[in-house]
């Protein structure tokens, strides 16, 4: 047909391929995108500002919880056994015993709750004290309540339950994870918190940057109107749009690392006091690489969905008059 | 045949009928005139050309392809086929007059060296060549007009269609664009052109249709124009 002959002579010529051509038409039209934002700097940067604190409040907060979980996972080589003993094992055996467990290296100290003790306690803790009187018989076990070194690791702690395990005095060897597990179930829901919150906040960043391409667009229609009248298709007059949420989405997600980053550095010297106090040595956890990268990756996504619909819901109905 | 209608009528929502079983043949390498007054139907015959809009009923042929035929994806690139020069030019005033008149080869891909080139090219046929780094609000009526018409014929369409291009131009003016379309004329190109300005069309000798109520009044020294 004539016309596809001629449209031959308005296509790409020489040594530049289509590839070639369709790749520098993407870097002339992001240029001229993120040239349009330097432009408005002062729009711009508020919008930037919007998205990088909403991102960088979740990415804080996610941050202060791996800190938390790296701190408590110090504790798990910190719990106490209990030893709870044979009920034919004496008061003074049981004594002995302790301090022959106490003098193991892996092992900071060793206190006993005598059988009476306990009972003492169980009558004042649980309410039964009269129906307790009326027992001949103690039923209860002396217990060895054993604390380990600080210098165990997880390895080292299996040995030595195996071990306290395997002593002929003793019945039953318990670790009191309880706690650590409560801390741990909490850190997993604060966790999964943010993950709600950090959601939410991202279909808050889409609106925002969805709404400023919507202007962008009322603000450029007769330019549209214009450019699709002369030929453009949807697609090349949605691009421009589209580099300008990636800008947006690429600057607030390096800002918000920027921010993240600024408050690990006021943190670090209260940290290290702490660290001090505790005689531990806690540092604090920053951003690895992968979640820099995730945080500027999730910007630059929420940045093209957000004008990806504006474009694809305005665009469409601005065409010649 | 460049254009070609056959029985078309344009109804706007309302019941207002632009064009009435209007058919009528433009061949390749014409150069013609639509007169008539305002509301006669011109603009709706160009804008059905340029498918801004759709007959109601009939077809329109441009160069072969029926625009009935023609996908609503595929608009983009059946534009690209014609040259459109407006009364208001529609240019752009963010960016100099040289990107103005290289937007079409943007659009349709050329490369940066080829469409410089070819820019130059346009706009020194147009007479605006030293121009070309102006913002095009700097330039006076008849001058942003020219910068149109670069605009439409940088990418050497076969079709050119003008709506009232001398529409806010002086006499003076006027002539000297109507002069750059013969140009275009006298290397191959068709041109369709609706203008009122009928001592204009005269004095340059060209070929008239009249349209009033959206149908050709008929006149003895244009009846090849329809037949």
């Amino acid at each position: 047909m004539a016309m596809t002959r001629h449209s031959d002579a308005v296509a790409p010529v020489h040594s530049s391929g289509p590839i070639s051509i369709w790749f520098l038409r993407h870097i002339s039209t992001s240029i001229g995108s993120l040239g349009r934002l330097i432009r408005q700097p002062f729009a711009s940067l508020m919008i930037v500002l919007v998205i990088a604190v909403t991102l960088a409040i979740p990415a804080a907060l996610n941050l202060v919880v791996k800190n938390a979980r790296a701190v408590s996972e110090g504790w798990d080589n910190a719990l106490d056994f209990s030893i709870y003993l044979k009920r034919s094992v004496t008061e003074s055996e049981s004594e002995g015993l302790a301090r022959l467990i106490e003098q193991r290296a892996d092992v900071e100290t060793v206190h006993l709750i005598t059988a009476s003790d306990a009972l003492e306690d169980f009558k004042e803790q649980s309410g039964f004290g009269a129906a307790l009187d009326q027992l001949s018989d103690n039923p209860l076990p002396h217990t060895l309540v054993v604390r380990p070194s600080p210098a165990n690791t997880s390895q080292s702690m299996i040995v030595l339950q195996e071990e306290l395990a395997n002593l002929p005095e003793s019945d039953l060897v318990q670790v009191d994870t309880e706690w650590v597990q409560r801390f741990h179930a909490i850190l997993d829901m604060v966790r999964q918190a943010i993950v709600i919150g950090a959601s939410l906040l991202g279909v808050a960043i889409v609106v925002i940057i969805g709404n400023t391409i919507r202007l962008d667009i009322q603000n450029r229609r007769e330019e549209i109107e214009v450019t699709k009248l002369i030929g453009a298709s949807n697609a090349f007059v949605r691009r421009p749009f589209l580099w300008s949420g990636f800008w947006y989405g690429l600057f607030g997600g390096g800002l918000a690392l920027g921010l993240v980053q600024y408050g690990l550095f006021l943190l670090e010297q209260p940290a290290a006091r702490l660290a001090g106090l505790y005689k531990s040595g806690v540092t604090v956890v920053a951003l690895s690489l992968d979640e820099s990268l995730a945080i500027l990756g999730i910007g630059v996504l929420l940045g093209l969905v957000g004008s990806w619909f504006a474009a694809a819901r305005h665009m469409r109905r601005i065409e010649p008059r | 045949m460049m254009i070609q209608l056959d029985d078309v009528t344009k109804r706007y929502p309302g019941g207002q009928e632009a064009l009435s079983g209007l058919t009528l043949s433009v061949d390749k390498g014409e150069m013609l005139f639509i007169t008539g007054h305002s509301g006669a139907g011109k603009s709706t015959l160009l804008r059905l050309i340029a498918l801004i809009e759709r007959p109601t009923s009939g077809q329109v042929i441009v160069d072969g392809q029926n625009t009935r035929r023609v996908k609503r994806r595929k608009i983009p690139a059946y534009r690209r086929q014609i040259g459109m020069v407006f009364q208001d030019h529609k240019l752009l005033y963010d960016r100099p007059v040289s990107d103005n008149v290289a937007l079409p080869l943007v659009i349709a891909g050329v490369g940066h060296r080829d469409a410089s080139r070819r820019v130059r090219a346009a706009l020194d046929q147009v007479g605006l060549l030293h121009k070309e780094k102006q913002n095009p609000e700097t330039l006076s009526a008849g001058e942003q007009q020219r910068v149109g018409i670069a605009r439409a014929i940088v990418t050497r369409p076969k079709l050119l269609i003008a709506d009232e291009p001398t529409g806010n131009l002086d006499p003076d003016l006027s002539l000297e664009v109507m002069r750059i379309f013969r140009r275009f004329n006298e290397v191959g190109v068709t041109l369709l052109i609706a203008s009122h300005d009928i001592s204009l069309i005269d004095r340059m000798g060209c070929l008239r249709i009249e349209l009033d109520a959206g149908k050709l009044v008929e006149h003895e020294e244009e009846d090849h124009a329809w037949q």
